[in-house]
């Protein structure tokens, strides 16, 4: 039952062939006998979920069901979702139940679907490997020793593992599509602007976007369809006219013209990762699109920016726990700020507390115009870069991590090296593109390879085209990790 | 580069309370993501804009009306310490 995609779930579901309490059912019992052995989940609650299916079936039996009603999702723990526990991987929000629904979680409410958990995540999304949560960390399916990649690893790998049919993720450096890439899933990060963020707790305003990681282009389509929309409370969300996700899939790529940046195939692109890609590139050559040399000239800046950039927007937004009105406070303090400096020295982790500091002396007195006007100048050459890269091209193709996932441990000890492994990935955030990673081979030890998929503005009906077009003729994402069959 | 000084008073101003034996490992952290960041700073900028947001969208108003209801004992629910709706901190003036 695990291996069926969301589509064929939701038309045995809509058939009564099958109930959404045997459906959620079948899961939970999986993530009780599975997630030990790869800490995906935050928070199970078996009778919330089951009393969620239990609407979904009485709603089937009205017969107002839609395509994803009575499908379990599962939900990365940021989005606020009333009555569970909501942790962003932290112990400042421990014991934080959210007392209402983010916009995302409505969408899915209003689709029908059925929350089946909390996934695990580096705290308060800051990561890329899920080594910095407070829950601990997060194992690839593929390979035990291996990291699945973050900040929404929990999500990547309970979808990799098959312990839930889809979940959401957020992206504000490459959170979702290095996840994806390093455990063979499929993952989108939306445009900046198309899905609300209103309950989802922020990193980096500028910067955070959500999306869903599933197993085919198909799923992505069906779940983006539900979670896009317009919403006034997140006042960066855009008004934007919504495709139709599911109806443009079989578009196909004839005419397509992809863009391959020189910057991304050079000797920082491990050769296990390279080999993929360029196969990958010559299936969609088969298919019928063509390929086009495209220049990015500064994405090289693009990790120092970042650096300024998201701990300058996280100091200020994790400004907010103080101890005050939620979640975490110190036991024991002197007076008023002892209280708010021993509270936050508790309740955040060492790469939160590294990051926000770097942000607060980047937006200090006397540094603002070297460090973060500087940042906002070089930001906009990054995405003028894309600009003109897509008067070329309707697609960029290219890599979404150098190498395939590494070690458990092996990044720990230099946070720089981690964040340059984030190089092909955080222009796209820089520049609010939205982008895919599509699972396109293995690497070494046998490790996924993801293809990242990058488009326009708002171009996600043609980017889940062009990635179903791939998954129609390949199958690189119907293999699942030996283990977890 | 930072000095164990800067770190303390970034600290302060982060309102993160440091352990002395910190202090000398964030130091050489700190300074390692600064050591990153530098690389920018060398390139020259003038008269390019700084981009503050990735859409080019001006923001929207709505009218100045109450849109909220009234649920602060749901929202209280949550807090570490409150009483008569009110959140309590420890005392600030004598």
């Amino acid at each position: 039952m695990h291996t069926r995609s969301i589509a064929r779930l939701g038309s045995m579901l809509r058939a009564r062939e099958l109930s959404a309490v045997e459906l959620a059912t079948h899961y939970l019992d999986r993530i009780e006998r599975l997630n030990g052995r790869l800490n995906a989940f935050i928070t199970v609650d078996r009778d919330k979920t089951l009393a969620h299916a239990r609407e979904a079936d009485a709603r089937i039996g009205r017969g107002e069901a839609g395509p994803l009603t009575g499908v379990p999702i599962a939900h990365k723990d940021l989005f606020c979702a009333r009555g569970w526990l909501t942790t962003c991987g932290s112990r400042m929000l421990g014991n934080f139940v959210a007392p209402y629904d983010a916009h995302v979680i409505e969408q899915f409410d209003r689709a029908g679907a059925v929350i089946l958990g909390k996934t695990n995540m580096d705290e308060f999304a800051m990561g890329s490997s899920n080594e910095n949560s407070y829950f601990g960390p997060v194992l690839n399916p593929w390979d035990e020793r291996a990291v699945p990649g973050g900040s929404s690893g929990g999500s990547a790998a309970a979808v990799a593992a098959l312990l839930a049919p889809g979940a959401t993720g957020t992206d504000t450096g490459g959170s979702i599509r290095q996840p994806a890439s390093f455990t063979g899933t499929s993952g989108l990060r939306a445009t900046y602007g198309r899905v609300s963020r209103h309950g989802m707790v922020a990193f980096a305003s500028s910067l955070d976007q959500a999306g869903v990681i599933a197993r085919s282009a198909e799923d992505l389509a069906l779940l983006f369809a539900a979670m896009a929309g317009f919403d006034a409370r997140d006042s960066t969300c855009v008004d934007h006219p919504k495709d139709d996700y599911v109806a443009g899939l079989g578009r196909g790529v004839k005419g397509l013209r992809i863009g391959l940046p020189r910057e991304y195939f050079t000797a920082d692109l491990a050769r296990d990762v390279a080999a993929p890609i360029m196969a990958a590139i010559d299936e969609y050559r088969r298919l019928g699109a063509s390929v086009v040399e495209v220049s990015l000239p500064n994405q090289h800046l693009s990790v120092p920016v970042y650096y300024v950039l998201a701990p300058a927007e996280a100091s200020s937004n994790l400004s907010r726990y103080d101890g005050v009105r939620y979640g975490y406070r110190a036991p024991e303090f002197s007076d008023l700020n002892d209280m708010y400096a021993k509270t936050r020295a508790q309740g955040f982790g060492a790469e939160v507390k590294r990051r926000i500091m770097i942000g607060a002396y980047v937006l200090s007195h006397g540094y603002y115009d070297a460090y973060y006007l500087q940042a906002q100048r070089l930001r906009r050459l990054i995405a003028d870069d894309f600009a003109r890269a897509f008067r070329e091209c309707d697609v960029i193709m290219g890599p979404a991590a150098p190498s395939v996932a590494f070690d458990i441990g092996a990044r720990t000890q230099d946070p720089v090296q981690m964040y340059l492994d984030d190089l092909y990935t955080i222009p796209i955030n820089l520049s609010g593109l939205p982008g895919m990673s599509i699972p396109c081979g293995f690497g070494d030890k046998g490790r996924p390879v993801g293809l990242q998929v990058v488009g326009n503005h708002f171009d996600e009906a043609r980017m889940l085209a062009v990635a179903h077009a791939f998954q129609q003729a390949t199958d690189f994402h119907t293999k699942t990790a030996p283990g977890f069959v | 580069m930072l000095s164990e000084d800067d770190v303390r008073r970034i600290a302060r101003l982060a309102r993160i309370e440091l352990a002395a034996a910190e202090v000398h490992g964030l130091r050489a952290e700190l300074n390692g993501i600064l050591g990153l960041i530098d690389q920018m700073r060398a390139v020259d900028t003038s008269g390019v804009e700084p981009m503050s947001h990735p859409q080019p969208l001006s923001q929207r108003l709505r009218e100045d009306r109450v849109a909220e209801t009234d649920q602060r004992e749901r929202f209280q629910a949550v807090a570490p310490q409150v009483e008569d709706g009110l959140y309590l901190v420890p005392r600030v003036i004598e």
